[in-house]
């Protein structure tokens, strides 16, 4: 298969597109990693309860963008109830700890998903106006809800930047990932801060869920799908880091995408095709953690490392 | 100490409950998926039992009936200490059920090397049915390779070519192309394998317009179905590029994406459209009772208690008659959701396989629907392999 300029054009957006998405689930982990120091597996139930919450009240109120917009601040509640009455107490616990209690999160909101929303996948689909093609360039189609999903993740990229850099609360989110002793010393309601965080994080887990429901399956499970991917974004970013976060995660949608797409025939190229068949798929499936293994050698603390941390 | 002393006195108590129950009740270990993802597939297999017991009178065979089920989690270690704990504990008289390939490799052995029945209701993979093939096995469901047969056959029928053949990067994703290529001799533009549980199918997708084949030939079970499905129609390939599939489409997977999967082609042994008498019953009791339609691992989990019935009722009660039962159930003497069929020496169905297409009913329901008869009487391809002669 010849690999044409349209081509590689289209699937760099798909890359970008599927970075965004995993930035929008990495922003948040990074930030509770980095603040609270709190390894939260069940980040992806987040997302999945986003993802059933936006498709319940779509179906309730008869529009997409409503169900989503509903969506958000319900999530942010789930979050912020998660945070008071299961995290409180892992803060000072170690690491070990949080990822089993964390572990058992996940399989307390699958069950609870599956009691409401029963096993099978709900229905869920494109709204009429976001289902066409976008001409990208002349030959060079894209789904419009794709290039959406990529305009909404700028957006949130842009605004999370302002935050992160212009407000008051975004230099204490700063300074927490820094030093959070240091933070609370100076008389921060570290409490509030840490509660305020993990709900914005839930949030945007959330709006990465309703955004995938209609291109994924929702089911109950689904945000273990993704949480594995995203790990590995806030590992190349740099923990606590939303610079960090962003870079990652459009790494490796890139090296993702472009590795399932363009491997095989470019090593058809270079070793015989029926050996390329069988290695194209595994290497390419081996690619995001094979670009995490070359950054851990050359800055063990990734990409863009929280300033100060120790 | 104290607690010490407590586990003791369960640990007793557990094992007087264990202790050989009295005479004459049949036990049937059930295993199968109920949580995760894939518990839906569960669920459905779980509710066909149970209708096939109220069918029954809830008696099996006569019997009075204690059905032990387990939840396998999709992980061979664990489908096989649950058999050990209903061989070992349960003392089960059948073993039956388990969805996937890799559980029942690790299943069927330890069952039937305990000298107990084994009753696969779905996972057929061809180990079984050639070298590894056992006397106290035997399947209501078909070989991995025979559905992808039939696809490939009816494709070849159709003199399409250029078809471009993808399935996921694991052994039964393997057998799926290579049991269509069985049949299936025109050309294949690409044959493309992703990972397992892959979401999102964007990437391959804008190769596959890139590539402009004839026809797309998938293999995409559970999740990876819907979603494949949904991102395919989105794409704008659905009126483009005909897709043709195996186990991507059921009526699990249907709710969740209609319209996306519609003028869809699969193949399969069974529908809910089916007509006979004991399907139809079978379909309308599981919608009366679930508010669902049922899905073929449903009606192969019902066939399932339906031949264990058959085979105590020919050796009238007697559950030590193993001989007896084995000779019973090479008859396929009871009334199956497919319709009359026999068994091969390998004790897996000779069966039928049908075109089928995905088509929006009347009432604005999303159905699978019976086209025509692919294969009438298709034997799989490993029995000559298996040394059983009966």
């Amino acid at each position: 298969m010849a690999i044409s300029v349209p081509l590689v054009l289209e699937q760099t957006l798909n890359g970008l597109q599927y970075g965004v998405m995993l930035f929008l689930m990495a922003a948040g982990l990074t930030l509770v990693f980095g603040i609270m120091n709190l390894v939260n597996l069940a980040h992806g139930s987040l997302y999945m309860v986003g993802a059933y919450l936006a498709t319940a009240f779509a179906g309730w109120s008869g529009s997409f963008v409503l169900g989503v917009a509903l969506a958000l601040p319900a999530t942010l509640l789930v979050g912020v109830v998660v945070e008071v009455i299961a995290l409180r107490t892992l803060y000072e616990r170690d690491h070990l700890d949080q990822v089993l209690a964390t572990f058992g999160l996940i399989l307390f909101f699958n069950e609870l998903i599956a009691v409401v929303w029963g096993r099978a996948a709900v229905y869920t689909t494109i709204p009429p106006f976001l289902s066409g093609h976008i001409r990208v360039l002349p030959g060079v189609p894209y789904p419009t809800y794709r290039a959406g999903v990529i305009l909404v993740g700028v957006v949130v990229a842009v605004a999370l930047w302002v935050l992160v850099t212009r407000t008051r609360l975004g230099m204490l989110i700063r300074a927490g990932a820094s030093n959070r002793t240091m933070v609370s010393a100076l008389g921060v309601n570290i409490r509030l801060l840490y509660t305020l965080v993990f709900g914005l994080g839930a949030a945007l887990a959330g709006l990465a869920g309703a955004m995938a429901g209609p291109i994924y399956a929702v089911q109950p499970g689904m945000g273990e799908a993704i949480l594995i991917q995203v790990f590995v974004v806030i590992v190349i970013g740099g923990i606590g880091s939303i610079r960090g976060a962003m870079v990652g995660a459009v790494a490796v949608g890139m090296a993702d995408t472009l590795g399932r797409a363009f491997l095989k025939p470019m090593l058809a190229t270079v070793i015989s095709p029926p050996a390329a068949d069988k290695a194209g798929p595994a290497l390419a499936s081996m690619l995001i953690y094979l670009l995490m293994a070359a950054v851990l050698f050359f800055r063990s603390e990734g990409l863009f490392p929280a300033r100060g941390r120790s | 100490m104290r607690t010490m002393t407590r586990a003791a006195l369960v640990g007793l108590l557990a094992a007087l409950v264990a202790a050989p129950a009295a005479a004459q009740t049949v036990k049937i270990g059930f295993i199968t998926t109920l949580s995760g993802p894939q518990g839906a597939i569960g669920e459905h297999m779980k509710n066909s039992v149970e209708l096939a017991l109220d069918h029954l009178g809830r008696k099996v065979g006569g019997l009075d009936v204690e059905v032990i089920y387990g939840d396998d989690q999709v992980k061979p270690d664990v489908g096989k200490q649950l058999a050990d704990e209903m061989l070992k504990k349960h003392r089960v008289h059948f073993v039956s059920g388990v969805i996937w390939s890799n559980v029942m490799l690790a299943v069927a052995p330890t069952v039937t090397g305990a000298g107990t029945f084994m009753i696969g209701t779905n996972a057929g993979p061809h180990e079984l049915a050639g070298k590894m093939c056992h006397e106290l096995f035997f399947t209501t469901s078909w070989q991995n390779d025979q559905t992808p047969e039939a696809m490939g056959k009816y494709m070849q029928e159709q003199s399409i070519t250029d078809v471009y053949a993808m399935a996921p990067n694991y052994a039964a994703g393997k057998d799926m192309i290579s049991g269509f290529k069985r049949y299936f001799k025109n050309k294949i533009v690409a044959e493309v394998y992703t990972q397992l549980g892959q979401q999102d199918y964007q990437a391959e997708i804008s190769q596959i317009r890139a590539a402009n084949p004839k026809a797309v030939f998938v293999f995409y079970p559970g999740g990876m179905g819907i979603q494949f499905l949904k991102q395919y129609a989105q794409a704008g390939l659905r009126g483009q590029i005909p897709l043709y599939s195996v186990y991507t489409v059921d009526e699990i997977s249907l709710p969740a994406v209609k319209e996306a999967a519609l003028g869809q082609w699969e193949t399969r042994y069974w529908s809910p459209d089916l007509k006979n008498e004991a399907n139809q019953k079978y379909v309308a009791d599981f919608r009366k009772k679930f508010g669902k339609t049922p899905v073929f691992y449903g009606a192969q989990s019902y066939d399932g208690i339906m031949l264990i019935d058959s085979a105590i009722r020919a050796v009238k009660g007697d559950l030590t008659n193993k001989p007896g039962m084995i000779a019973a159930m090479r008859r396929a003497d009871y009334k199956s959701t497919r319709g009359p069929y026999k068994y091969n020496v390998n004790h897996f169905p000779i069966e039928n396989f049908y075109l089928l297409k995905a088509v929006q009913t009347p009432d604005g329901d999303f159905a699978m629907q019976i086209q025509r008869t692919v294969f009438e009487n298709h034997k799989d391809a490993y029995f000559a392999e298996c040394p059983m002669k009966w």
